[in-house]
């Protein structure tokens, strides 16, 4: 297994360098640069404002010094330097990862339990009015866009009812430590893990039904059953665990894409997550950050990747590591 | 009857009269909004909006400027003009300390001209005329200029000349200064904190040359990325200001109409934001000035402040805004009229040609704008295809001339000398820059005209010759003016005093005090 992991990184790290050499090229492809983005937000700005600019930049060397440049730091584990934000790149992704993933991993915890046991509960009930519910909310929630359901519940639960705050990760000058602070920053967690909860528990729903309802059907089950197993052991151990491969397939697939995938929710709840340092990274032409949140998020879906891996072989013994 | 009505009004003037005499609470902390979050705070180097509206708490400028544009003391407490109008004498404020605690001379205002003729674009600008500048003793800063400059008194405000500390930069390199991400001024507020992508928040300056003064304790600058959030938050009571420009036009009546909720047009006179739209003067049917008068019949200016601006603004009426110094009113009009539009197209020998427009990617309010421009456009027979970019897209797009109409607006600084001119003078053309003369107009009359305006001396030679420029432009039509725009500031109404001056919250909470 310990082969399987080294070999699997040794491909990872490949597959990053590609990336960042097409994500390079890629966003110089966008028009507009920074310095031009600085000078308007400005207000003002001359040639010799904008050229010098530039020069900080390293805009105004060639474009393969450039990369050759970036590389190099990569390779030293080196991410840059955001000249808009006046910090390291490495400690700008550091401060904002923390956030989202905890914003993030509340919600993939949230949907994929919820999910699961949604999902079970239809396709043992499927026919009746329990099924009927829940596959319909699901299709609702997986249809609906994420910033609708965000702006109603902020407007049901914050506006109307003063019950949540709107926006924020805690709330400013409190000071609250301990309990207090868990309680505070949980309150301020309940609308934007929901909004992301929400779609990925329809998913997550839908799936573990239809793949419950198929594996019922299969030959291993009408065995068990004839052995005179309990029902409740036959759901459990022969069907759901055999359902559950392509729904841990999702749900890897999901995790790689849950650090870059909350831009939306972030930004509607002002969360100081890393979804929204990307966008603002792209609106404003920071290449250095751009680039820096890119490679961490991809570095995070190639690493996913080898945990689902991992994940497959304990659910599915008959699975082989293979890289 | 009539004596009811009598105690009534008698009433509600001694409750205005207590309430004018009241005295400033001490204390207290205020939640505003910030938006976008600004990329620094040491504004000597960065200049952007946010920037300056946070930074104006923690720098000085050596004046300020009231409502009509008039200097006040900053931290020069008084100035002389010589007869000339060359010499500017400035006497600063004894026992004004930095933030660190050493003292603020005038070794430091030589040091920020030098500091911010390297780094602040308009600064270098409005410095242009300067020969030279002394200061023979420590409270004493003497400017000397090569050639009179009439708007030399309007450039010190702390946005345009911020004074830079000098036991902190000097012989540094400015730019990698680690003292910029703790910036230290001699403004009635201290930086405290910086959370990136949360907040920003600011500690009264205990030590602020004003006695007494800043009133309120804290300041939270609150960054919220969504422009519905920001309305929400400031409705269920989390925000205290949202300053001008924080919400979309279409939030603001409701906004306003909120129980104990003030809204202010003011503070914005120094800026003036001017909006118009860059017509291509150098090719396309836009390059014929029947056709640029043709736009200016077709757009309902009117229809656009009352819907899409909610009769927030003044319809502009040429190159110079309402507010700022030797504007006239006294120009050919341009009033809704489709017919005289058409014929116009009809001698402009315009075909149908296809007209690319772009609109300012900043927000829905603008969105909406575009939308109802090329709404009027294609009412007379004008063939308009939209071009859709993000921000960076926009500006390159227009540095670069690629455009035929483009929306934008634009600060005119409180005299045509900086602000107005830079739109229309020829030696201001240059590609790679969304602040100039973009659209390409070259009138040798015009730039003439704002030559000598800038240098003339006295004032009243100035307001003749600006008048007349002003007129030869609006018959010329180099941009088609839309508004003169007003970004009101909403807050509670217990926050008091707020905004006192020409550049409004710009200018920091140094008077503003809570009522709690």
């Amino acid at each position: 297994m310990l082969a399987f992991i080294a070999q699997r990184i040794g491909k990872a790290v490949v597959v990053l360098l590609a990336i960042v050499v097409l994500n390079f090229f890629l966003i110089r492809l966008a028009p507009g640069d920074p310095a031009l983005v600085m000078a308007g937000e400005a207000g003002a700005g001359d040639q010799l404002f904008i050229s010098q600019l530039r020069e900080k930049f390293g805009l105004d060397k060639p474009m393969p010094v450039q990369l050759f440049l970036y590389v190099k730091g990569i390779l030293s584990f080196d991410l840059g330097y955001s000249f808009r934000q006046q910090m390291p790149v490495s400690k700008l992704i550091l401060d904002r990862l923390p956030a989202t993933m905890l914003l993030t991993g509340t919600a993939f915890a949230i949907s994929l339990a919820f999910g699961i046991m949604f999902g079970a509960l239809a396709a043992r009930r499927a026919g009746t009015w329990a099924d009927t519910a829940i596959t319909v909310l699901a299709l609702i929630f997986y249809a609906t866009p994420l910033f609708w359901i965000a702006l109603m519940a902020i407007l049901l639960f914050s506006v109307t009812m003063e019950w949540l705050p709107s926006f924020g990760y805690k709330t400013v000058g409190a000071n609250y430590t301990g309990l207090a602070h868990v309680l505070d920053v949980g309150a301020h967690l309940i609308l934007p893990a929901t909004t992301i909860g929400l779609f990925f528990m329809a998913t997550y729903a839908r799936m573990t039904r239809a793949s419950m309802l198929e594996v019922k059907r299969l030959d291993f089950v009408k065995t068990a059953r004839a052995k005179g197993l309990r029902d409740a052991v036959i759901q459990r151990r022969h069907v759901l665990r055999n359902a559950l491969l392509p729904v841990v397939t999702l749900a890897g697939l999901q995790a790689g894409t849950l650090v870059g995938g909350a831009v939306l929710t972030e930004t509607v709840f002002a969360w100081p997550g890393i979804g929204r340092l990307m966008y603002e990274a792209l609106l404003q032409r920071d290449y250095n950050l751009l680039l820096g949140v890119f490679v961490v998020c991809s570095a995070m879906v190639l690493v996913f990747n080898l945990i689902t891996d991992l994940i497959y072989r304990s659910v599915d013994p008959r699975i082989e590591y293979a890289a | 009857m009539l004596k009811r009505t009598l105690i009534g009004l008698a009433l509600v003037c001694g409750l205005n009269a207590v309430a004018v005499a009241e005295e400033p609470k001490v204390g207290g902390v205020v939640n505003a909004v910030i938006q976008p979050e600004p990329p620094g705070l040491m504004l000597g180097l960065v200049q952007n909006g946010p920037t300056q509206m946070i930074s104006g708490n923690i720098y000085d400028g050596l004046l300020r400027y009231g409502p009509k544009l008039e200097p006040q003391p900053g931290l020069a407490e008084s100035w002389t003009v010589s007869e000339d109008g060359k010499v500017y004498t400035f006497k600063l404020r004894s026992g004004v300390t930095w933030h660190d605690g050493k003292p603020f001379t005038s070794a430091d205002v030589l040091f920020s001209i030098e500091f911010l003729k390297q780094t602040h674009a308009r600064a270098r600008g409005n410095l242009a005329t300067l020969d030279k500048v002394e200061a023979p003793d420590a409270s004493t800063v003497v400017f000397t200029l090569k050639e009179p400059f009439g708007p030399f008194l309007g450039i010190f405000e702390v946005g345009s000349m911020p004074m830079i500390p000098k036991h902190i930069y000097e012989g540094t390199d400015f730019k990698a200064n680690p003292a910029n991400n703790t910036p230290i001024g001699t403004g009635p507020y201290m930086f405290k904190e910086w959370q990136k992508g949360s907040f920003i928040r600011l500690v009264k300056n205990p030590n602020y040359y004003i006695k007494g003064k800043p009133h309120i304790d804290e300041i939270y600058w609150h960054v919220i990325p969504d422009a519905a959030a920001r309305s929400v938050a400031f409705e269920t009571g989390k925000i205290d200001v949202l300053p001008g420009g924080s919400v979309e036009n279409f939030d603001v009546p409701r906004l306003s109409k909120l129980k104990n909720v003030c809204v202010t047009g003011a503070g914005w006179e120094f800026f003036s934001p001017h909006s118009w739209l860059w017509l291509n003067n150098r090719s396309g049917p836009t390059a014929n000035t029947k056709f640029r008068q043709a736009l200016m019949f077709a757009i309902d200016r009117n229809f656009a402040r009352d819907v899409i601006w909610n009769g927030l603004g003044k319809v502009a009426t040429g190159p110079s805004g309402s507010a700022i110094k030797y504007y006239t009113s006294a120009v050919p009009k341009y009033d809704l009229a489709p017919a005289k539009a058409k014929a116009l197209l009809k001698e402009a020998g315009y075909k149908g040609e296809k007209v690319r427009m772009l609109p300012l990617p900043y927000g829905e309010t603008w969105q909406r704008w575009a939308e109802a421009v090329k709404q009027n456009l294609q009412d007379v027979g004008i063939n308009v295809e939209m071009i859709a970019t993000d921000v960076p897209g926009w500006n390159q797009k227009v540095s670069d001339w690629d455009y035929d109409i483009a929306f934008t607006y634009l600060y005119q600084y409180g005299d045509p000398a900086l602000g107005v001119g830079r739109n229309y003078v020829s030696s201001q053309i240059a590609k790679g820059s969304p602040f100039n003369n973009v659209e390409g107009y070259s009138n040798p009359e015009v730039d003439k005209l704002f030559a000598e305006g800038a240098v003339a001396f006295p004032d009243t030679k100035r307001d003749e010759i600006y008048a007349k420029a002003q007129k030869i432009l609006v018959e010329d039509v180099p941009v088609a003016w839309l508004l003169e725009l007003q970004f009101p500031t909403i807050t509670r109404c217990n926050v008091k005093n707020l905004v006192t001056t020409a550049i409004g919250v710009n200018d920091g909470f140094r008077d503003a005090w809570l009522d709690k």
